[in-house]
């Protein structure tokens, strides 16, 4: 059904939307459970921050990825100096764009979850004589458990499904870089219709399945 | 030895300003609800901190507000039973006791756990879930991880309301056992007047913030204090979830 570089997509987007996910998981739970438990300030523009790029169009939050991290720019001219390699058009910078779009869906949906784990169990491990990371990593998460797995599923989900910063950071460079919306996109353009619905047809079964899955942990999570 | 508690605390308009002193005996604060009993609770155990006072127990300082002591929760030697018992519901009853005596050697913890899992009969309980267990296991359970790293107090926050008369009454003969292995100061808030009578070994009346009356259940029930009190402890007027027979009580108030 999918012709060898079909294929190369697929396996591109798996592998990207699962180290994504990786970093997801854990920034994510860390920075939702200080949102949720934990009175800082600026706590407001963090959250903010965090949830910018569900809105923004993915073009936008691309452009500040390329500020950022770009050869010139304010982080990536450093990386360039020192090591010679920048990550604009590598399969990294798809993994950034990700990781960036997908961060938001974790960190509200762990931070639902962990808020909504009953504070007199949180007192009651405190009173037992444990530390707040104690607490955190012994009765919090666990209990946040099936919000946070849900989180991450669906984070894969948007994963897999990035494009616009993805292209803007990464470039559709064939074999190297397009991923499967990127390659729809090219094979759609140059009008080759039956591979297009091929490769649809696989990335929407994909995504349902991941959207069932995330639902059967999370009860209406999205 | 004992407990002095002396504390003053501001939450939306409501203002708790007690002081009572107790040593190792078996103290009820009754009153009723929103009299300020499940907030000292929390000032003693470290859960909220008060605007004011001082919080000593066995000349240990828990709280001074003058001297800017305030010993994080985690350091207090408090045993606490909350009244929806707060079981870990992704524990066994075994690993629920267990994480109360994480300040124990292994070895020492492991000898605790199996001397409590038999002193409060959950012998064959050890794996299950709290939601798998009775209401009267789960009270059993609460009661062995408070008291498993052997706290210098124990604080119980209407920890039988939810139970049957049969079973409160089972809890009321595991509470006197447990006073005999355990010479600390018992904290017991409660809405029940038979409990409060039977458990006693001073009563602390709470209402609107403040104490009305303090003495040994005797004292309050021949003597009360003011028309308050009375009102309080005079089960004419006194509503009884339990349902317990008002005969029960050995010295009736007013009659």
């Amino acid at each position: 059904m999918l012709d060898g570089s079909a294929l190369f997509s697929l396996r591109l987007s798996l592998q990207v939307a699962s180290a994504a996910t990786v970093f997801v998981v854990v920034i994510g739970v860390t920075a939702a459970y200080f949102l949720a438990s934990r009175n800082f300030r600026g706590k407001e523009v963090v959250d903010i921050l965090f949830t910018l790029p569900l809105v923004l169009p993915p073009t936008v939050t691309g452009y500040y990825l390329i500020i950022l991290f770009g050869r010139n720019g304010a982080i990536g001219r450093f990386i360039y100096e020192w090591t010679g390699w920048t990550i604009m058009f590598t399969w990294y910078a798809a993994v950034l764009a990700s990781f960036v779009v997908a961060l938001p869906l974790m960190i509200k949906t762990a931070r639902a979850a962990i808020e909504s784990v009953d504070k007199n169990l949180i007192n009651a491990s405190y009173t037992l004589g444990h530390s707040r990371t104690g607490t955190a990593m012994r009765v919090i998460l666990p209990l946040a458990k099936k919000g946070i797995i849900a989180g991450g599923v669906l984070s894969f989900a948007r994963a897999m499904g990035e494009f616009g910063a993805t292209l803007m950071l990464a470039g559709n460079i064939p074999g190297k870089t397009d991923t499967m919306p990127l390659a729809i996109y090219s094979v759609a353009g140059s009008g080759e219709w039956s591979g297009a619905h091929a490769m649809v047809a696989v990335f929407t079964l994909i995504s349902g399945t991941l959207l069932y899955i995330a639902n059967r942990f999370g009860k209406r999570m999205i | 030895m004992g407990l002095s508690v002396s504390l003053k605390k501001k939450v939306n308009g409501f203002f708790l300003e007690v002081e009572w002193e107790i040593g190792d005996e078996l103290a009820v604060l009754f009153g009723h609800s929103g009299a300020g009993k499940s907030m000292t609770l929390q000032a003693i155990s470290g859960l909220m901190e008060p605007d004011e006072g001082t919080i000593r127990i066995n000349n240990t300082v828990y709280f001074d507000s003058a001297a800017k002591i305030n010993v994080p929760a985690q350091l207090r030697s408090c045993g606490y039973v909350f009244q929806d018992l707060a079981l870990f519901p992704h524990m066994t009853v075994k690993d629920n006791i267990r994480y109360g005596a994480s300040g124990l050697e292994k070895s020492e913890r492991e000898e605790a756990l199996i001397k409590m899992m038999s002193a409060f009969r959950l012998n064959g309980l050890e794996n299950r879930l709290p939601s798998e267990i009775s209401g009267g296991q789960k009270q059993r359970v609460a009661l062995a991880r408070a008291l498993i790293r052997r706290p210098g107090l124990l604080l119980l926050d209407e920890p039988f309301s939810a139970l049957d008369n049969q079973v409160r009454a089972e809890m009321r003969k595991i509470l006197r056992d447990i006073r005999r292995e355990f010479t600390i100061p018992v904290i017991l808030v409660t809405h029940d007047l038979f409990e409060a009578n039977a458990m006693a070994d001073r009563i602390i009346i709470y209402s609107g913030g403040r104490i009305v009356q303090t003495g040994v259940p005797s004292e309050i029930f021949h003597s009360p204090a003011s028309p308050d009190v009375e009102a309080l402890i005079n089960p004419s007027g006194f509503t009884r979830p339990s349902g317990v027979a008002l005969s029960f009580q050995p010295s009736p108030a007013s009659s």
